[in-house]
């Protein structure tokens, strides 16, 4: 048994158990968006970050627990790395709910990079779901830093791909795209700030709850752009 | 193709010593041609595409032909401030084919690198591994006349 402490609380564990699985194991959420309790440990996202008592930010899905390890899930140092990693992340990967909902729960209201719609975090689920769970190994990494990408050898059809669907099914950010009108910006954050539930009134519903926004909740509220501009003001005043 | 049995039957038909008989492939082939690769994945057992990730991930593969003799010139910071471009403007002219290409016969390929690490002496130009300093359209017009007398040539040097 290996004795660690979370967030100043005492736990006994197995050696061998990673971190996330301790701080899963307390019932303390942290996101992940590569990591998946039936295939290996990647740590591309690093979304999981956590503070070690020396002061290191490390991958918890990819961390062993060590005797008298201090881990700290959420200090401000690993808030700060993960809103970056989620900037980072939208910048590449707008289109994505999951990121967009990420986003809004960090209060991530900007992306300062250029954005290139990849609609693809690199998180090699889809490759290790292939290779682990199907035995089919049909698709994998190509090239390199900025023109890395996942296809098939020779970008041609598989000949060991029995089109199963499972990297559909794994990837994250491949689900479910906005339905409604587009957002204002790359990060739409109108969940953010719910506003009282009012559809007649409020035609301008954002897009990522519900379908294209039928419950109201996330009513463009004060902190998007839009309200600014004169049209919105009088709708308020309507009210 | 029997240059590539011979190939992994050197080193033995063990993952680990893929890059190894990938490095001799390409040697050989001047490229990684798609028979070759699918040869080593049944013959050493491993994936394509985990062979397709490595010959993609390290840049002295190709998966295209490359000629005879392998011109680079680069365009890191230093080079590119001292005329790397009309370097690359004065080879398409001579050779008659653009940046990554091979000429028809086979002779030449050229390609762009970033920085090859001896900014002192830009603009650079490596040569079948040989590095040209200071180059400049004239000097590079004389080296390429020099390599065309001197067919066949040299084995090629990564």
């Amino acid at each position: 048994m290996t004795r660690l402490y979370i967030n100043g609380i005492e736990v006994d564990l197995e050696e061998g158990t990673t971190l996330l699985e301790a701080v899963e194991h307390l019932g303390i959420e942290i996101p992940t968006l590569c990591f998946h309790p039936g295939l290996s440990a990647y740590g591309a996202c690093r979304l999981c970050v956590v503070e070690l008592g020396d002061g290191r930010l490390v991958s918890a899905c990819t961390y062993p627990v060590q005797e008298g390890l201090q881990v700290r899930t959420h200090s401000p140092r690993v808030l700060r790395a993960r809103r970056m990693l989620i900037e980072l992340l939208l910048s590449i990967c707008p289109g994505s709910k999951r990121l967009q909902d990420l986003a809004a729960e960090h209060q991530v209201e900007r992306v300062r990079f250029s954005v290139r719609d990849e609609r693809c975090i690199l998180c090699g689920l889809c490759v290790r779901m292939c290779a682990e769970q199907m035995m089919a190994h049909a698709i994998g990494f190509v090239n390199r830093g900025y023109r890395r990408r996942i296809t098939t050898p020779f970008d041609l059809t598989s000949d060991v791909c029995r089109r199963c669907g499972g990297c559909l099914y794994i990837c994250p950010v491949c689900e479910l795209r906005c339905q409604g009108p587009e957002a204002p910006s790359v990060v739409c954050g109108s969940c953010m700030t719910p506003a009282p539930t009012c559809p007649p009134v409020y035609e301008d519903l954002a897009c990522y709850m519900g379908a294209a926004g039928e419950c109201g909740t996330c009513v463009r509220g004060p902190r998007t752009p839009d309200r600014r501009s004169p049209d919105f003001t009088r709708r308020r005043e309507s009210v | 193709m029997r240059e590539v049995e011979a190939i992994i039957e050197r080193y033995g038909a063990k993952r680990r010593h893929v890059i190894a008989i990938l490095q001799d492939i390409q040697t050989q082939f001047h490229y990684l041609p798609r028979e070759a690769l699918l040869e080593v994945a049944a013959r050493v057992r491993i994936p394509l595409i985990d062979l397709y990730s490595i010959a993609t991930f390290y840049n002295c593969f190709s998966l295209v032909p490359r000629g005879e003799h392998v011109i680079r010139v680069c365009l890191g910071t230093a080079c590119h401030l001292k005329g790397g471009t009309r370097l690359v403007e004065a080879l398409e002219r001579e050779l008659g084919v653009r940046e990554g290409e091979m000429t028809p016969d086979g002779q030449f390929s050229f390609e762009t690198v970033r920085c090859v690490g001896a900014c002192a002496l830009a603009p650079l130009v490596l040569i079948d591994g040989r590095y040209y300093p200071k180059m400049k359209q004239r000097k590079l017009t004389q080296v390429l006349a020099r390599l065309r007398r001197a067919r066949p040539p040299a084995e090629v040097t990564q």
